[in-house]
């Protein structure tokens, strides 16, 4: 199943009820606002690095570099996709759900 | 029941605040009308909708939440909410909204609480996820 | 494979319509179908045909049009939510004795029927929103 996350931890909850909602082995992809979250150095990155274990993490690259964010700002594991990479996932699991 | 797409409306966000969950449910009750198996999930501040008691009288907005019982006129096939989320935030799980159907004998309450866990499962065994 | 996109916030206020759209054009790209693009909540406001915004901004709206036109895409924004935020047909502007319509060309106004109908219909469903 592939997972999405469009907020900022730091503004809501969402990502935080996707880690306790998503079964291990999920995809999720962090688009939008969401992409501060794979940011390497934030009080955030703990959650994240727990995340990563159970989870294949991606991130929206455009969503990246919108917000001046390089690769080499990310907690390592997290990998980019651009859109296509997007219809990718959604096509490779089964259904998708957007936590918004 | 129908044989048709399992179909789950994901309710996040509470009452009065935005127009999503009232919106939602309209959806939803649209969506009880088709032969599908129509599930609903309360998670987060969608607890907050089934909370007894709500008054919108000094608002002046119109009082939607009271027509979710109208679900229970529907062949939905289960109202789930989950126990976390409940519990972060102060609300008793005997004090939920029912949702009764069943109209002759052995009324049931589609009302079931459900741990993370269990409602991960359920996340995952749909064709479709609808949320707000 | 067989889309159904739900985009349920405006233009220009959230991100969601622009990454709906950035999604569909790559799925149509790759050959994919998107059998439907339903307009929810105050993702109507994308039906409108009165935006006009600063020049130096892409036009969203329009893009959704042009896309709608070379993709024979089925752009259906939901009447009920339409109603509420003043989202009209010619139809239904002269239903309600309004002043004008204001749907965009590439619109079309229909009931929440066409998402469920979509969402079974459909392999995938994905919702974009805020």
């Amino acid at each position: 199943m592939l997972h999405t996350v469009n907020k900022s931890p730091f503004e809501k909850d969402s990502l935080n009820t996707c880690f306790r909602l998503a079964r291990p082995g999920s995809d999720v992809l962090l688009i939008e606002d969401a992409v501060y979250a794979a940011l390497a150095g934030s009080c955030f990155e703990p959650a994240m690095s727990e995340a990563l274990a159970r989870y294949s993490v991606f991130v929206l690259k455009a969503d990246l570099e919108a917000r001046g964010i390089d690769s080499g700002d990310l907690i390592s594991g997290v990998r980019a996709v651009d859109y296509s990479g997007f219809v990718d996932l959604a096509v490779k699991n089964d259904t998708v759900q957007s936590w918004l | 029941m129908g044989d048709g797409k399992k179909i789950l409306f994901i309710n996040r966000r509470g009452p009065y605040g935005t127009i999503y969950a009232q919106e939602a449910l309209e959806v939803a009750l649209v969506g009880a009308v088709f032969d599908q198996k129509i599930s609903l999930a309360f998670i987060d501040d969608g607890v907050f909708l089934l909370r007894p008691g709500q008054s919108t009288v000094g608002l002046q907005m119109k009082q939607f939440t009271a027509a979710y019982r109208a679900l229970g006129d529907f062949e939905i096939h289960r109202v789930y909410v989950e126990r976390e989320s409940l519990q972060v935030r102060g609300m008793k799980e005997e004090n939920l909204m029912e949702i009764v159907t069943g109209p002759d004998g052995g009324t049931r309450n589609l009302v079931k609480v459900v741990s993370s866990v269990e409602l991960m499962d359920v996340i995952h065994s749909q064709d479709v996820l609808l949320n707000d | 494979m067989n889309f159904v996109v739900v985009v349920n916030e405006g233009p220009y206020q959230h991100q969601a319509s622009y990454t709906a759209y950035r999604f569909t054009r790559s799925a149509l790209e790759k050959g994919h179908k998107i059998m439907r693009v339903f307009f929810y909540h105050d993702g109507v406001n994308n039906g409108t045909s009165l935006t006009v915004p600063p020049q130096d901004e892409p036009q969203i709206v329009k893009q959704w049009c042009q896309l709608a036109q070379d993709r024979d895409l089925d752009l259906v924004v939901c009447v009920a939510a339409a109603q509420r935020r003043g989202i009209m047909d010619h139809r239904e502007a002269e239903r309600h004795e309004l002043s004008a319509p204001n749907l965009a060309p590439g619109f079309r106004i229909a009931g929440l029927g066409q998402l469920i109908d979509a969402s079974i219909d459909a392999e995938r469903l994905l919702v974009f929103g805020d």
